[in-house]
């Protein structure tokens, strides 16, 4: 299969700290997966790598064929964990700078969302909650046509029902020859949209397997199997 | 809303069932058009290279037949519809009867159980 990511004996150290050691994957196109580990396991440091937000210590990574640079960046959308969007902003400030900012952006798509989320364009950053704020921020990264969408964290601070039409979100606007990488600790939550599981432990891959395979072989769901690989 | 799930068996399957289960149930009749692939897996909440595994099996069963342009069908052979409909209402009464032995009752026993119990309802 067709692969979108590839690192190769990628290891990030921070001081003393190895981060990430020696980390080779895949990713096959048009899937979901699902990046999952504790706290502390490496995941927002190995986004940060494909992002090129880091640089690692060794070992490499390829985007489509590229390295983390200019021509990476148009082919990943990216959910960083925080927000980095000026909170004297409205919403439709933002909508227009993402559409002056990425060719691939599609501003329609956008207000679509905000309306079924009944999100009001011309509010201001600042005077929305945290979850609300969260939605804008998942609106933006997936009204744009990337090849790669990157999420950290996407549902941590909505609530449940906002959850659903998050996942919603995500199911019908990628498109069928992207991947999604999702990292998340709410793993009940997204399971049922994954096609691909990655445990990441120590800054090190434990397993890396199709959903349905893991349900199969150990004929559990993944979040039962989480709670057992990571009991503490 | 999104399907019911179990947590054990692989979500391919599953999903599986519940088609089957519409389909016997008479949710969808024999020729209906299914939904897209796209439209099943959001209106279950699954990955759509799920629902499209799940579909690509029902078709290698028979019960559901792909029409190159126009889309996927459930099948006009109502008796491969009956005999599913049997198989599933098998394994029922198989499942129920290894219940009724791990609770000690002997198949004899459980006949007469069910006898009465049918008789208390009516």
């Amino acid at each position: 299969m067709e692969s979108i990511l590839q690192c190769r004996g990628l290891t990030k150290k921070y001081g003393n700290l190895v981060a990430l050691h020696d980390i080779n994957l895949d990713l096959p196109a048009g899937q979901i997966i699902g990046l999952l580990g504790p706290n502390g396991s490496g995941k927002t440091t190995l986004i940060k790598l494909i992002t090129g937000l880091l640089t690692p210590n060794e070992g490499s990574i390829l985007i489509d064929g590229f390295a983390p640079g200019a021509d990476s960046k148009k082919l990943i959308s990216y959910l960083p964990e925080r927000t980095y969007l000026s909170d004297w902003m409205r919403v439709s400030d933002v909508i227009a700078y993402f559409e002056d900012f990425y060719d691939d952006f599609r501003e329609d798509r956008a207000y679509d969302m905000l309306n079924r989320l009944q999100i009001n364009s011309s509010a201001r950053l600042k005077t929305l909650s945290k979850g609300t704020k969260e939605k804008v921020q998942l609106i933006l990264v997936m009204s744009r046509q990337a090849r790669l969408y990157i999420l950290d964290e996407p549902i941590g601070g909505v609530d449940p029902a906002a959850r659903d039409y998050i996942m919603n979100t995500i199911l019908t606007n990628y498109d069928p020859g992207a991947t999604v990488l999702i990292s998340t600790h709410l793993i009940s939550d997204i399971e049922s949209i994954l096609d691909y599981v990655i445990f990441l432990q120590y800054g090190q891959i434990t397993l890396a397997d199709g959903a349905d395979d893991i349900r199969m072989k150990h004929g559990k769901s993944i979040d039962t199997l989480f709670r057992e690989v990571f009991r503490c | 809303m999104a399907w019911k799930m179990n947590d054990t068996e692989p979500i391919y399957l599953q999903l599986i069932e519940k088609i089957q289960m519409d389909i016997v149930s008479g949710r969808y009749k024999p020729g209906d058009k299914l939904p897209s692939v796209r439209d099943l897996a959001v209106d279950a909440a699954v990955n759509p290279n799920t629902m499209q595994k799940a579909l690509s099996e029902l078709e290698r069963s028979g019960l559901v037949f792909s029409q190159r342009t126009s889309g996927r069908f459930i099948t006009d052979d109502s008796v491969m519809i009956t005999n599913v409909r049997q198989d599933l209402a098998m394994e029922e009464i198989r499942l129920f009867f290894t219940r009724m032995h791990q609770l000690g009752y002997s198949e004899n026993e459980t006949l007469v159980l069910l006898q009465n119990t049918l008789k208390e309802d009516v």
